[in-house]
């Protein structure tokens, strides 16, 4: 019997109701949507409806919501001080947006939102707009000493104003393929090893090494919601200093 | 896959982008690597824009200030079921001051009327005593008066009836009686 290995199938965006297209486009009601509109379901449900008590002492899906505000607000404070409040919903938006959609990732047969390079580099083309429009509204063209350290031999600046630039430029990028790459590289990391397994099982003999590459998937899977909770928290992180850099720009 | 993907399969005339490495399953995706298929790109888009717009929404109108209401209320009422327990204890302290100030007022005044009692009581004693003494001293005094009055009176009978018994005693050996003038000088010399 031959068992073949497919890590990208899981990847596939599936139609669920197809609304035509435009020229190339596909466009349809897909299972991403599905899961990008049940998250922010699952968001609501925890810091909206858990909280619709306003208890004093609060329940328990009250007091995550309250364990996730507090983190993103220390967050933003840390890296943005008194003048990033106004952030904190952006922040904390795309916190609980990634880490939902990467842990629903973690779901047995479920869609990994975040394992598409578009959505997250439209969330981080986001974060860089922000930066760019709120830097250039407050700041106006002071924004772009961003891009000139102070304090440097006029020469120098010759070759430091473009690695600034290329420097910024990359930041949605790597903003953008980190958390694509972890979330994609993880779950095909997943999918082969729990693939082994089969293989091995199915391989006479040789299925008594099986137990190894199960344990393997088991470790990987504790990794994988690691990485779930650290890149949503990596993502927030950078967003917040990022937008450091829109509030206060220069070095 | 039992019908073809729309999304995963392009549309006719669209360009086939097939992946080197995965061409050796056609039947499971025919394309390229889902990721990297652009044909999605518009929709993905828009759709995150619209569930990421709506959680945005409702994060900054409502699950935010909710939650941050919560916290501040919170941290309020604790601040201010603290100061209300400083100042219970302030109370407290300042009641127990009291209790130990009037408690001390009240053993003094008892001491004091105790110690006032004492004296009256002594200084009644004292009289009374004095009072006693100065009617048993006259007393005493009369009596000893009296004493030496029958005293004196008995030692002038005394002399009587020694001068007579003198005088009898002499009348009987004599067969006379003495005149009364040596009578007299002898009860005299007998008597010092």
């Amino acid at each position: 019997m031959a068992v073949t290995i497919d890590p990208i199938h899981q990847f596939e965006l599936k139609s669920l109701v197809p609304l035509g297209h435009i020229g190339h486009q596909q466009l349809a009601f897909t299972q991403s949507a599905l899961y990008m509109f049940a998250a922010v379901g699952v968001i609501a449900l925890i810091t909206i409806v858990a909280t619709s008590s306003r208890a004093v002492v609060p329940g328990r899906i009250q007091s995550l919501a309250e364990i996730f505000y507090e983190f993103i607000d220390d967050t933003v404070h840390q890296a943005t001080g008194d003048q990033g409040k106004k952030f904190m919903p952006l922040v904390f938006s795309l916190f609980m947006f990634v880490l939902v959609l990467n842990l629903f990732g973690m779901i047995p047969y479920a869609f990994a939102v975040t394992s598409h390079l578009i959505i997250t580099f439209g969330l981080a083309a986001l974060v860089i707009s922000v930066v760019v429009g709120y830097g250039v509204y407050k700041h106006g063209t002071h924004f772009f000493g961003l891009f000139v350290p102070s304090g440097v031999p006029k020469p120098l600046l010759a070759i430091l104003v473009p690695i600034e630039v290329i420097s910024f430029i990359s930041r949605p990028i790597s903003l953008s393929v980190r958390l694509f790459a972890n979330m994609l590289a993880g779950h095909i990391a997943m999918k082969i090893f729990a693939f082994f397994v089969v293989q091995l099982l199915l391989a006479g003999a040789w299925s008594v090494l099986s137990p190894l590459p199960l344990f393997l998937t088991i470790a990987l899977t504790a990794l994988e919601f690691l990485v779930a909770a650290l890149q949503a928290y990596v993502f927030a992180t950078l967003t917040a200093i990022y937008l450091n850099d829109a509030l206060h720009p220069g070095h | 896959m039992a019908q073809p993907n729309p999304l995963t399969t392009p549309p006719p005339g669209a360009d086939t982008k097939v992946v080197p490495g995965h061409v050796e399953h056609p039947e499971a995706h025919s394309g390229a690597f889902p990721p990297f298929e652009t044909s999605g790109f518009l929709a993905q888009i828009i759709w995150l824009a619209l569930a990421f717009g709506l959680l945005y929404y409702l994060m900054d109108k409502v699950a935010l200030p909710r939650i941050r209401g919560i916290l501040h209320d919170r941290a309020e009422r604790l601040r201010g079921d603290l100061d209300k327990a400083q100042a219970m204890k302030a109370e407290a302290d300042a009641a127990g001051v009291a209790y130990e100030t009037s408690l001390r007022d009240a053993q003094n005044k008892a001491r004091d009327i105790a110690q006032a009692t004492r004296n009256e009581l002594a200084a009644e004693a004292e009289g009374k005593r004095k009072a006693l003494e100065a009617e048993l001293n006259t007393k005493l005094a009369a009596s000893e008066a009296t004493i030496r009055s029958r005293t004196e009176a008995a030692m002038g009978n005394v002399r009587g009836i020694a001068g007579e018994t003198a005088s009898a005693i002499v009348e009987r050996l004599t067969g006379q009686a003495p005149d009364q003038a040596s009578l007299n000088r002898a009860l005299d010399a007998t008597a010092h």
